[in-house]
């Protein structure tokens, strides 16, 4: 019943097709093979049919999308999990392929170790790592493993977007691919090939590098054991599972985007599949990114800038990923996640999972047709990376912030997060909304027990973040362990901004006279005469 | 040092004490909480003065909270009050709900109205609709049929006793749930018109709005407790088949792992972006009782209009749907 304007279909007892699977059923599409795999309603396929659908399906999504060009540097994001390893593989054959249809682009992977955040032993570590990386020798482009724990070396540049040139107009597509067909006849007949090698030749001709894919383009550095413990304490700190895997991912992310910049590719490819994003659209949807749903699911994600992040798996169902990869061997390492063998209701992410493969066993359509309102979802006119965007951007999630400084909905009840470090309730409320407008019902960071001063750095973090992103910080009960790029650049850019944020008078912490239309708050200029201007956090 | 004077607007909000860290007596919540339906009314403009509101009176805790609040800020707001009460004729459930709804009248003092199915809509009560509705041997589509008969009864009522505006007592956890029933069946009509606190009504209807919109369930149940009002607590006879008992559920599993949940997804239904749905919109009252009169109820929730005007059933794997009205709760 599950789909708007379809019966109610009784359980279970609907779902098999009219069709009666029987010793005598072949292949639907070439009438001829033995099924070996039922996919969507009831469609068998065999062997090669499916092999074929398979990689159709992957190619076609790059294909009408159209923004991967020939020649642009890619980088595949590998978890080592099924749909990562899935999508490495399929670039891999596709860049064998045949002259006319093969992949033009030259890929690199970089392979993220999170086993601190995850509480494993360095001995794990050290084995997953050495099953990882035979099978990155195999498949042979270039790769870079990193350590979560690199993000305390990260520059706050990093959370920057990078204004990009208008996309590319269709036309423009087409004379690239032309222009580097062209130049592929030029160079005659070597450009025909099959085998993954002639992808490094071309790569030299593209981009003059002279790397060996055997070896990483980073020195293979192991974290040292304070940043490892850093890290443990920082994820420990975090109060519920459902901040730290929402913690994990924005750390995540910054790390690959930086690799990419660093390493001048372009692109970034994740494996999720159409299950995984289904289930991620209900779940972002229900921590308070309603806004930024089409970035956060869409085949593209532009949000960087220079950098754009692309979905090539978004058709694929984990139910073909992983009968794909059972029937055509391909390798994959599994790693332990941060809820691996969570119960069901400890996180939003986890329940969420439960639910939508619960409810997709009584009705089958379920995931396709999340997904396919997801694909509905348009990118508010409001982010223009491609032109410098107007508004800020949250520091964590680097969407366009979503909090209106006009009253928004959440008003009853509403737990502002500069509440959150306050064990004891606060004291008479507090004389004035310190931190501007932008907070919509904030009480005001000067309220309470705490002196202002531990409060002001917070304040200011968390003033920069979108909804979402401050809902999350609520279990971040102290900002201390968070890696030094994300404070550096909260300051940085309230400096820039020259926000009166926490300031009693002119030449207070954060610098002089407010800027723009917002109004000059004045603080009780007690409560900010300790703060000490160069003192950080 | 001088402290600065305290703005004039500045107000706590009322988290009641299961949600919040402060604490607060029963009081000093009740005035908290018509605070902030004062606040949500006057900030979205959605009640001018001299407006005639007729108020979608179920009998249940939403609407009656609903009424009592509106009535105490009648004055302040300028403002003269309505109660419509909509009979579906579900038997052993409404006729009990509206002797609640008519105690509340009385002590009130408010004017009732009652507007039936039977009468409005050709005989037709939901009982009727929803044997009709079974004869194929699946699960019901009543409550698919009831939400928009019930919208277009309301429509009726409220213009016959002269009201220029309507309001329903959902709150926030209708509205999440709402949002996540939308996705969770693909939706795009419903959610590309938004979740935002009103619908100024479209093609000549009365504009509706959902003053208790930002108010969670749970401090709507407590304002009841407090102010000692008498409702109809008891679930529709036909809730149990709904769509909407699997967002329900999901709701409070979400809930219990993050306490903002609810607010967490109306934040997000407020501010989805969607493309402008491109298919008509979806089939009114009068589609759906031209289906159930031909003897073929499915026809409207089908695909859009052609179902009105072909044979059979949708078919499997299609992948656009029609809007169908949701199932709406029992307000």
């Amino acid at each position: 019943m599950c789909q708007v304007g379809e019966d109610y279909a009784e359980p279970a007892s609907e779902e098999p097709p009219p069709r009666q699977p029987g010793r005598e059923q072949k292949c639907v599409k070439c009438k001829e093979g033995l099924p070996v795999v039922v996919i969507r309603a009831g469609d068998a396929f065999c062997r090669d049919c499916f092999k074929a659908f398979y990689i159709h399906k992957f190619r076609a999504v790059l294909g009408k999308n159209r923004l991967i060009f020939p020649g642009e540097k890619v980088l595949l994001a590998w978890s080592g999990g099924p749909s990562s390893s899935s999508m490495v593989w399929q670039v891999l054959e596709g860049l064998s392929r045949e002259s006319a249809k093969r992949l033009r682009f030259v890929p690199g992977i970089v392979c993220i170790d999170e086993g601190a955040a995850c509480g494993l032993s360095p001995e794990a570590r050290a084995k997953t790592l050495a099953e990882m990386k035979l099978i990155l020798q195999t498949v042979g482009f270039p790769w870079h493993v990193v350590a979560l724990e690199e993000v305390f070396d990260l520059p706050p540049s990093v959370l920057r977007c990078f204004a990009q040139e208008p996309v590319e107009t269709e036309g423009a597509y087409k004379a690239a691919v032309d222009s580097f067909l062209q130049q592929q006849h030029v160079l005659g007949a070597e450009g025909a090939g099959d085998s993954p090698s002639l992808a490094q030749g071309e790569e030299q001709l593209s981009w003059p590098c002279t790397q060996d894919p055997q070896n990483p383009q980073s020195p293979d550095r192991p974290p040292t054991a304070a940043q490892t413990e850093a890290l443990s304490r920082l994820f420990d700190s975090v109060k519920t599972l459902t901040a730290k895997e929402e913690l994990l991912q924005a750390l995540r992310t910054h790390l690959i985007l930086h690799v990419a910049r660093t390493h001048g590719y372009s692109k970034v490819m994740t494996g999720d599949s159409c299950t995984r994003l289904a289930i991620k659209l209900m779940t972002s949807l229900a921590l308070g990114r309603g806004a930024f749903l089409a970035w956060d699911t869409g085949f593209s994600d532009e949000r960087h800038g220079d950098v754009v992040v692309v979905r090539p798996m978004r058709e694929h169902t984990l139910k073909e990923v992983a009968f794909y990869n059972h029937l055509f061997a391909v390798p994959s390492v599994f790693t332990p996640a941060l809820d691996t063998k969570a119960p069901e209701k400890a996180s939003i992410h986890r329940l969420m999972e439960a639910f939508m493969l619960r409810l997709q066993d009584q009705f089958p359509s379920t995931v396709s047709t999340v997904y396919r309102t997801s694909e509905k979802l348009v990118k508010a006119p409001r982010d223009g990376c491609a032109a410098s965007p107007p508004g800020p951007r949250c520091l964590l999630c680097m969407c366009a912030l979503d909090i209106d400084t006009a009253d928004s909905a959440t008003a009853f009840g509403a737990q502002t997060p500069l509440h959150l470090s306050q064990t004891q309730p606060p004291t008479p409320p507090p004389t004035a909304p310190c931190c501007s407008a932008g907070m919509g019902r904030v009480q005001g960071c000067c309220g309470g027990a705490r002196p202002c001063e531990r409060e002001d750095p917070r304040a200011c973090v968390i003033e920069q973040l979108c909804y979402g992103c401050r809902v999350n910080m609520k279990d971040l009960p102290s900002l201390d362990p968070l890696p030094p790029y994300i404070l550096a650049e909260a300051r940085l850019r309230s400096q820039r901004y020259q926000r009166p944020l926490c300031s009693g008078s002119p030449g207070g912490p954060w610098g002089g006279a407010p800027a723009g239309p917002l109004p000059t708050q004045l603080l009780p200029q007690g409560l900010h005469r300790a703060a000490d201007p160069g003192v950080p956090g | 040092p001088p402290r600065s004077a305290p703005p004039a607007t500045r107000r706590a909000p009322p988290p009641p004490p299961a949600l919040g860290p402060r604490a607060v007596c029963g009081a000093c919540f009740c005035a908290a909480f018509e605070a902030e339906v004062l606040h949500t009314v006057v900030a979205g403009r959605l009640l001018p003065p001299g407006a005639v509101v007729a108020v979608g009176a179920s009998g249940g805790k939403d609407s009656t909270v609903l009424a009592h609040v509106l009535q105490v800020l009648a004055p302040r707001l300028g403002i003269s009050l309505r109660l419509v009460a909509v009979d579906e004729g579900i038997g052993g459930y409404r006729d009990a709900a509206l002797a609640a709804v008519r105690r509340q009248a009385a002590r009130w003092e408010l004017p009732l109205t009652v507007v039936a199915y039977a009468d409005l809509f050709g005989g037709w009560t939901m009982d009727a609709v929803a044997r009709s509705t079974a004869g194929s041997g699946r699960s019901r589509a009543c409550c698919t049929f009831c939400g928009v008969l019930r919208r277009r009864a309301l429509e009726e009522g409220a213009r016959l006793v002269g009201a220029t505006h309507i309001v329903t007592g959902h709150n926030a956890d209708d509205m999440a749930e709402t949002v996540l029933m939308n996705f969770l069946r693909g939706d795009a009509a419903r959610l590309a018109r938004g979740g935002g606190l009103g619908s100024p009504g479209e093609g000549g209807a009365l504009p509706r709005c959902r003053p208790l919109q930002l108010a969670s369930q749970k401090e709507v149940v407590l304002y009841a407790h407090f102010r000692r009002l008498d409702y109809f607590s008891e679930e529709c006879v036909y809730a149990p088949e709904a769509f909407r008992g699997h967002a329900r559920h999901l709701l409070k599993l979400l809930e219990a792992a993050r306490p903002s949940a609810v607010l967490d997804l109306v934040h997000s239904a407020e501010r989805l972006a969607l493309a402008p749905a491109a298919r008509p919109p979806a089939p009114g009252a009068c589609a759906l009782l031209d289906g159930l009169n031909r003897g073929r109820p499915r026809l409207a929730i089908g695909k859009g209009r052609r179902g009105l005007d072909e044979a059979g059933p949708p078919r499997d794997g299609e992948p656009e749907r029609a809007p169908a009205p949701e199932a709406v709760p029992a307000f």
